[in-house]
């Protein structure tokens, strides 16, 4: 099964943090991408930039709404994502668990629908 | 030619089948796709069948294969009527591994169905699904107990419990929840889960009764029965030696709960030719059997405590400063202060009331209690043993409001009674 992981996490945080603390970071993300590839579970990802660059749309009554800002300001923000391949939702939670994310923020497990 | 006696004899052996082996039938046909509520839908049909076909060829030697070809085959037709091109041929390949399995798992004169009863219970209690609906759901996928007696024990509408169960057995579908026992790490964890599910199920079971309510009293069974298959399934866990042993001491009192008028008897005051003893001995054996495994964990605590209540059985007193000791260890591992309350008890029979007002005192602050009846009627009683009767009468009052039981409320206006009377 295919699972998105969605990666929540506050993003004035990391913008705070030192240096090196922030590659740190960042390898530790590297090394999670690189773990995935090996273990043939990796299907894509991605990192969001922070939810000032956003903007939300909506057609209603054949009008178009454009707005400036996230669909909605929480402390902890979507920041990114990675797309996987897992045989149930068991393994799905150990590499979420294993994401950098989920001890800094919060991940969301969520299956993506099949057709 | 169907006749009145083969109608009775196929009806029966079809209940003896689905008693025996209904969440076997269920755990082996939806391990593989996880779809467990079609599953149901397959095996009430071939139950229906069955109560056709039976009395009109005979009960068929092996009916738990009958049932099962016959669920297989609308699982089949179920496949290929809903889903199109890629999926329905995944579902049909899922249906035929699983006949494979069968065919493994059977010699050429035993047909076996591989037990994995215990991996769809950890599925029905994983973290995933939601907490409250994890009883409820291992008493109908494994059971096959319907929603409305399940939603009237559990104090729930039957439309919002069925709409509960659903929604559960989608998400094990959907998110892919996998029929699987834990690895040894995690299995202590997970495990908690499904113990923490079967006794829900019997607490709810339990908390009837005058014993008067047959469907709550057939939970109590239920719980007990599972109980005892997790014990089989997995002999090598202290935690489930420990729930079953608390189940039966439990189950033990039963016939000593409620007097000849139907009034509810606290345990200090029951008498104790009526426990079962048959009962109370093999909770000891399991405990015994759990305690050199070295993993104390609540529910053999909790039996423990049992255990050295029911020691008045033998010495004509219970003993409390064990009692107070395992109150103890218990609080330290929950923390709860229900578990408090009953501490404080148990140390008034050591220490006297004073002592354990005051510990009832420093739980007070805690704003869940204010709702708990035996918070409340432990702070009565221990008031009325200290002689401060118009607090004990207000306190008194609070227990009755928060009682749903009339038996034990009953009970408590009875002590409240008492208490101005003397």
């Amino acid at each position: 099964m295919q699972y998105m992981l969605l990666l929540y996490v506050d993003q004035n945080a990391w913008a705070k943090l030192p240096p090196e603390e922030q590659q740190k970071g960042y390898g530790a993300y590297m090394s999670f991408l690189e773990a995935l590839k090996k273990a043939g579970a990796y299907q894509a990802s991605g990192r969001l930039q922070p939810t000032t660059t956003a903007t939300t749309v909506r057609v209603s009554n054949g009008k178009t709404q454009v707005l400036n800002g996230p669909y909605t300001e929480t402390k902890e923000q979507l920041g990114g994502y990675f797309l996987i391949e897992a045989a149930d939702l068991d393994a799905a939670i150990s590499w979420a668990a294993r994401c950098p994310a989920s001890g800094h923020g919060t991940v969301e497990v969520r299956p993506i629908w099949v057709m | 030619m169907a006749s009145r006696g083969g109608d009775e004899q196929a009806r029966s052996t079809a209940d003896a089948v689905a008693r025996r082996s209904y969440g076997k039938l269920v755990a082996f046909l939806a391990a593989r796709t996880r779809d467990v509520a079609s599953v149901e839908d397959a095996l009430a049909e071939a139950f229906a069948s069955a109560l056709v076909d039976w009395p009109r060829n005979g009960c068929p030697d092996n009916p738990e294969g009958w049932l099962l070809t016959a669920a297989r085959r609308k699982l089949i037709d179920f496949a290929r009527r809903r889903r199109t091109g890629d999926s329905a041929s995944g579902q049909l390949q899922l249906i035929a591994e699983e006949l494979e399995a069968a065919a493994a798992a059977s010699t050429a004169n035993e047909w076996r169905i591989p037990d994995q009863r215990l991996a769809l219970m950890f599925a029905c209690a994983h973290p995933a699904i939601e907490a409250a609906v994890r009883a409820p759901l291992i008493l109908q996928v494994l059971l096959g107990l319907d929603a409305v007696m399940i939603a009237s024990a559990f104090l729930t509408s039957p439309a919002a419990m069925s709409q509960r169960l659903v929604r559960a057995k989608d998400k094990i579908r959907q998110a892919g929840i996998p029929f699987r026992i834990p690895e040894r790490e995690e299995l202590p964890n997970r495990l908690g889960t499904v113990l923490d599910a079967i006794y829900a199920a019997f607490s709810e079971g339990w908390t009837d009764s005058g014993g008067t309510d047959v469907a709550r009293r057939d939970l109590a069974e239920e719980a007990l029965f599972l109980g005892q298959l997790v014990t089989q399934l997995l002999p090598q866990e202290p935690e489930a030696l420990g729930l079953l042993a608390l189940m039966l001491y439990v189950e033990a009192r039963r016939p000593a709960r409620r007097n000849a008028r139907g009034e509810y008897v606290p345990l200090a005051e029951q008498d104790v030719s009526l426990w079962n003893t048959e009962m109370i001995e093999a909770a000891e054996t399991l405990l015994l059997r759990a305690s050199p495994m070295n993993a104390i964990g609540r529910y053999q605590l909790e039996a423990a405590l049992q255990s050295a209540h029911v020691a008045r059985r033998r010495k004509g007193d219970a003993n409390w400063s064990a009692i107070v000791q395992l109150y103890d260890a218990l609080l330290a591992l929950s923390g709860s202060p229900v578990v408090a309350i009953n501490r404080a008890l148990a140390i008034a029979e050591v220490e006297g009331a004073p002592a354990a007002l005051n510990i009832l005192q420093g739980l007070a602050e805690d704003k869940r209690l204010t709702e708990y009846q035996p918070y409340w009627a432990a702070r009565a009683e221990l008031l009325a043993r200290s002689n401060a009767r118009d607090e004990a009468h207000q306190a008194y009052e609070v227990a009755i409001g928060l009682e749903r039981d009339p038996a034990v409320r009953r009970f408590l206006q009875q002590r409240q009674s008492a208490l101005v009377a003397s």
